[in-house]
């Protein structure tokens, strides 16, 4: 694929946009919200990221990535127009149908937003298909949010209620949003659990956190929905090193209900 | 199945057409104290006092380390050369054990059980395995534990018993049998009464499986996982002398504008085996990676792909340098009462 745009996103933090190489490809390409791929540097080695364009989105597909490991590095040093490789799409998908008519409430941290981003813009561009679209989204410091355009863009929607919240000691003077973790930033906005489901990904501490304030406020755990990462090579359930338990995040993920999650020991 | 008679020069004969066609020939070999599967080229090299080779013989269809592809940057753009089945030669595995034949059948499971492995599946095709049952056993040896046994035949193209005349009954199993006996048709005789049974070393039971499989289910609690792996370093060997570890790491081997795309043997022994870039470790302890070993292959394949992951073959407990042995292991986890 081509890498046809990059984006600066926060310290370490780049989006890449790609197209395929063969028009062909391109057009017959069809991803769900949720999935993941397999890109590739030549030179480097291959690593695992989330979609994080919308399905609804034709030509291309996005990645956001932090610069952490060789393959990371070697994909921040490229420019545009240059070649990577892609495998997918894998895993299974967010259940878009099953929402239609609900309310969804969108809790991401940090450099979790990327596989929640796919889903929020699948839901935008379908917005009849749902009822209120909440979103809390925190990060370490205003520096490290991600996609800040598209939260200006969101902010400024009538038809989307988007929180943001930086750690305490993370704001700047002009900071006009939320200081405070992001569990407890959920607890104030309240959303309504009647209706609806919540999309949870976040570090480990932040979903630990998060899940008993959305019980609190009346969730169900069939109502929650997250996305695992753990590290994987192969993406079709043969490496051996993504499974929890019996489950292989990358055949029977990413998308976990907590119901699920709680049935499988805590291998993530 | 049919059942022929092969006298011992008749084994011999037949032997030497296959070494004189166009495949190649793996046999246990003895080195040393060890025995291996070499690549053989004549009859007298093929080791006959044994009872087990240290490494398995997987590596014929899922190899050590195998290019996936390799590429070639150019200034803008990368071209990619693709695995090519036609390179792979047809090949015989000669004397192999029960245990090893039936190994296949696992990783077979795993290569094919989502996304079918074009690699594996191509090797595996021009592969005539050629087992020779078992006459010995020692202490490690437990395939009856494990629905296997001295005289199993799954896996097999053909199964040789050998016989106290030096001549041997040969079981021929499967198609690709059946084309590898064409090398030398008149070297097999009609069948004669030969009760295969006599013929076979006596392993016993030494745990039952099902029981097993049905404790592990509600285990993965438990202390026993700490208590058997204190001893644990983490070496992987018992991962890389097993025939079913299927377990694989995906490497880059690149050098200016060159490079290729390499899959090689891991481990779920090794720590960093499920490290995430971030630091976190979902299996940190080796009590916990030890307990996904066993789990993996007693516990998760026969639910995924209704094998198990083991065929008692004994090399992980006599490759273990510090002699944490499966069998007792097993046996103590199946003979455990439900607290």
């Amino acid at each position: 694929m081509e890498v046809e745009k990059i984006t600066n996103e926060a310290p370490g933090v780049k989006t890449f946009r790609l197209k395929f190489k063969n028009e062909e490809e391109g057009n017959a390409f069809e991803f769900h919200a949720g999935q993941f791929g397999e890109y590739s540097v030549f030179g480097e080695g291959e690593s695992t990221f989330c979609i994080a364009s919308s399905p609804t989105r034709k030509g291309y597909i996005e990645c956001t990535f932090r610069q952490a490991g060789r393959v990371t590095t070697g994909l921040s040093k490229l420019e545009e127009g240059a070649t990577i490789g892609f495998r997918g799409p894998f895993g299974n998908t967010f259940p878009m149908d099953e929402w239609k008519g609900k309310n969804l409430v969108f809790v991401a941290g940090g450099i979790a937003l990327p596989p929640m981003r796919c889903v929020i813009w699948n839901a935008l561009d379908l917005r009849k298909n749902f009822k209120d679209i909440t979103i809390v989204y925190g990060a370490k410091s205003v520096d490290d949010l991600v996609y800040k355009d598209e939260l200006t863009e969101w902010a400024a929607r009538p038809d989307v209620n988007l929180v943001t919240t930086v750690d305490p000691g993370g704001e700047t003077p002009d900071w006009k949003g939320e200081v405070g973790f992001v569990p407890s930033v959920l607890e104030k906005v309240a959303p309504n659990s009647e209706n609806t489901v919540a999309i949870v990904c976040g570090p480990p501490i932040m979903i630990k956190f998060t899940f008993p304030v959305l019980e609190k406020l009346g969730f169900k755990d069939e109502n929650i929905y997250t996305t695992l990462e753990n590290r994987m090579k192969c993406g079709v359930g043969k490496c051996g090193r993504c499974n929890v338990g019996k489950l292989y995040v990358c055949k029977d993920g990413p998308v976990f209900t907590r119901t699920e999650l709680q049935s499988l020991p805590p291998e993530y | 199945m049919e059942k022929r008679y092969i006298s011992k020069e008749g084994l011999n004969k037949w032997f030497n057409q296959i070494i004189q066609s166009d495949k190649r020939l793996f046999a246990p070999v003895q080195k040393g104290e060890k025995v291996e599967f070499k690549r053989v080229k004549s009859f007298e090299e093929v080791a006959s006092d044994y009872i087990q080779t240290t490494q398995s013989i997987k590596r014929v269809a899922f190899p050590r380390a195998e290019v996936l592809f390799s590429y070639k940057k150019e200034e803008k753009e990368t071209t990619l050369q693709d695995f090519n089945p036609d390179t792979v030669p047809e090949t015989v595995l000669w004397k192999i054990h029960p245990c090893d034949a039936a190994g296949f059948i696992p990783l077979t499971g795993i290569f094919n059980w989502d996304y079918k492995d074009k690699l594996y599946n191509a090797r595996l095709a021009k592969t005539t395995m050629v087992s020779f049952s078992c006459q010995k056993s020692d202490n490690s040896c437990f395939c009856t534990s494990v629905n296997g046994g001295p005289g199993n035949t799954a896996g097999s193209d053909i199964q040789i018993t050998l016989l106290p005349d030096g001549g041997a009954l040969a079981e021929i199993l499967t198609p690709k049998g059946e084309a590898l006996v064409t090398l030398a048709p008149e070297c097999f005789e009609a069948e004669r009464e030969i009760k295969k049974e006599d013929y076979l070393a006596d392993v016993p039971v030494r745990f039952n499986v099902k029981e097993l499989t049905g404790k592990l289910a509600s285990s993965f609690d438990s202390p026993v996982w700490k208590q058997q792996s204190e001893r644990c370093l983490g070496c992987g060997a018992c991962a890389f002398v097993c025939p079913t570890c299927a377990c694989f790491d995906i490497q880059e081997d690149a050098k200016g504008s060159t490079g290729r795309r390499i899959r090689c043997w891991d481990s779920c022994g090794f720590s960093m085996f499920t490290l995430h870039t971030s630091g976190h470790n979902p299996r940190q302890q080796q009590s916990q990676r030890w307990r996904q070993r066993i789990l993996h292959k007693f516990s998760y394949m026969p639910e995924r792909i209704h094998e198990l992951g083991c065929t008692g073959c004994g090399r992980c407990s006599r490759a273990c340098p510090v002699d944490m042995n499966i069998l007792e292991h097993l046996t103590s986890i199946a003979q455990q009462s439900h607290e």
